[in-house]
């Protein structure tokens, strides 16, 4: 498909300033569907676990794109556009399930196998020597878009683009972060979608943004899950894509007056739990990270707050909605007492979570602050103007590391 | 503590508790809130896609009392969330049955959340799964398990249901 110039420049130079308008463009919109999720990246689209026999499939969205994932007889996952050759209908309306060889089209009956080719088409020969299609007629020429498929740890990932290996996309050193976490088989604890006012680039860049945390959540300063004083950083892979950002607990770092120095809210003086259950950590990763939020590009998120896991996508829904889509996660091999501090510690994240609620309705905030700003730059200062790996997240490293691999996708 | 006697106007009583519970949250007496629930207790927020399937983890999940308390004061001096209200309509409970003197009940709910400029939306539809006793003379939850009809959420919650 030809892919017209961006017809808005990009103003600046720096990573370190973004135009409003990139929240608010309807053309600008279009091109990311077709430039980011269907180029050349890697998309979360399940968990290995939710396909496990031939035949077992899902659908969702690369994007805006509706497909479909199948785990085909010889044990490969296969991915395809979930668009009826025919007229276009959804070929399949269901979340998942299981076909046993083939899907079909509810309109007109057409048929595909479990690699998305078109395979047959109801009355292709017509019926009692009328009608029917052309002799002409090659299904091969019509059949669904292909995807590429990998699997990391459990996850599955799908491109429509030609994107390097999973392991090199990420890079060494974030692959080492995802693996740290997902070291065993998983399970589902629960699912939940959020939906969320804004442009699906403010959540990509809030997850990113090691700077907010301990200043909008006052849960993380007040309990002291994260802040700047505590060490850790942000890792951020060579190409700005993907980020893990880590606070580490130290019990020296526990009597620091910082936040209350500069009269930040997020400190608050005889704030107690009386059930601090919640916080009831135990280190089952065999490190002292107390928190890790890793992000691969563009729209996934793994997070380890404590022993509370998850999994999310990011799916945009226009220019100012997008869903947030939830996993909660713990291990196969998790003792009683392991599940129920997960099920605990999910109180700290999700729609409903103490330390993560704030994220649902600022990016809100932002889509309407700048509503007739599209020409404004937004100050993506902190820490410098690179995106680099930094051992603090006093920085937004890698909200411009965000930028980063967006400009490279797009093509400013 | 005794059984509950289901003749003895009892349908009336967990009528007249689910109107108090949702006053309470309605009217934004939140501090009252955990006195709904009996101590142990379990109060969690799913959807009935999770609740199906057996997926234990809901967006809200405490099992005591200090943990609601623990909500409420989040709410009023940790979390930061535009100033919204829910208004409750809550159907006729039917009683499921009894057993080892506790009542199990299923209630429907709808709430409206309305927001500070005005805007109105249907926020939730659900039941509310409960379990029943009776402490001090008083009906209280020993469970509620709140299931949403939709797995969605919009913006995020805060207020319980
Ligand atoms: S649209 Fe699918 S068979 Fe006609
Ligand atoms: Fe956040």
């Amino acid at each position: 498909m030809a892919i017209s110039v961006p017809q808005r420049p990009w103003p600046v130079e720096t990573l370190a300033r973004v135009p409003y308008w990139v929240y608010q463009d309807p053309e600008n919109y279009q091109r990311e569907l077709r430039r980011i999720f269907e180029g050349d990246t890697w998309n979360f689209v399940c968990l290995e676990m939710d396909i496990p026999n031939a035949g077992d499939f899902r659908t969702n969205t690369v994007g805006a794109l509706p497909v479909i994932v199948v785990r085909d007889t010889d044990g490969r996952i296969n991915a395809f556009e979930n668009r009826c050759s025919h007229r276009g209908a959804l070929i399949s309306f269901d979340d998942g399930g299981n076909v046993k060889q083939r899907f079909q089209c509810i309109y007109h009956a057409w048929s595909y196998n479990l690699r998305g080719d078109l395979t047959s088409i109801a009355f292709e020969k017509g019926s009692q020597g009328r009608g029917g299609m052309p002799p002409s007629f090659c299904k091969e020429e019509v059949s669904p878009r292909k995807l590429r498929t990998t699997t990391l740890c459990g996850l599955v990932f799908a491109s429509l683009g030609d994107p390097p290996p999973i392991e090199d996309y990420l890079g060494e050193q974030i692959l080492g972060r995802v693996k740290r976490v997902l070291r065993k088989p998983i399970r589902v604890l629960g699912r939940t979608v959020q939906v969320l006012p804004n442009n699906w680039k403010l959540y990509a860049e809030n997850v990113k943004d090691t700077y907010h945390a301990s200043l909008l959540h006052a849960f993380l300063g007040t309990f002291r899950l994260s802040r700047f004083t505590q060490a850790g950083g942000v890792l951020v892979s060579p190409d700005g894509a993907h980020h893990a950002s880590t606070t580490i607990d130290r019990p020296e770092d526990r009597t620091s007056t910082a936040y209350r120095d500069q009269g930040i809210r997020t400190e608050q003086d005889g704030y107690r739990l009386e059930d601090p259950s919640v916080f009831d950590g135990v280190a089952e990763f065999g490190d002292d990270i107390k928190l890790q939020i890793l992000t691969i590009f563009p729209s996934f998120v793994l997070q380890q707050i404590q022993n509370s896991l998850a999994v999310r996508q990011i799916v945009p829904k226009g220019l100012d909605s997008m869903e947030l889509s939830w996993t909660y996660v713990g291990f196969e091999d998790d003792t009683p007492e392991m599940h129920r501090r997960r099920l605990k510690q999910s109180n700290l994240v999700g729609p409903a979570g103490f330390v993560s609620m704030e994220d649902g309705c600022v990016g809100g905030f932002v889509q309407r602050g700048t509503a007739t700003a599209p020409d404004v730059l937004s100050v993506v200062n902190m820490g410098g103007e690179g995106a680099e790996t930094q051992d603090t997240r006093a920085t937004e490293a890698s909200v411009r590391g965000f930028w980063k691999a967006y400009r490279r996708h797009m093509g400013y | 503590m005794g059984g509950i006697d289901l003749s003895d106007g009892v349908h009336g009583r967990l009528a007249q508790l689910n109107a108090e519970y949702a006053r309470a949250i309605d009217d934004d007496r939140l501090e009252e809130w955990p006195d709904f629930f009996a101590e142990p207790c379990l109060y969690t927020i799913t959807s009935v896609d999770n609740y199906r399937q057996g997926l234990p983890l809901g967006v809200v999940y405490a099992d005591s009392k200090a943990m609601l308390r623990d909500r409420v004061t989040a709410l009023r001096r940790a979390n930061i969330y535009e100033r919204q209200a829910y208004r409750h309509v809550v159907g006729l409970p039917a009683i499921l049955g009894e057993s080892d003197g506790a009542l199990r009940a299923e209630t429907p709910f709808l709430v409206v959340r309305i927001m500070h400029d005005g805007r109105m939306d249907l926020f939730a539809t659900g039941r509310y799964i409960d379990v029943l006793v009776e402490e001090a003379g008083a009906l209280r939850f020993r469970e509620r398990v709140v299931v949403c009809d939709s797995k969605r959420v919009d913006t995020l919650l805060a207020i319980p249901l």
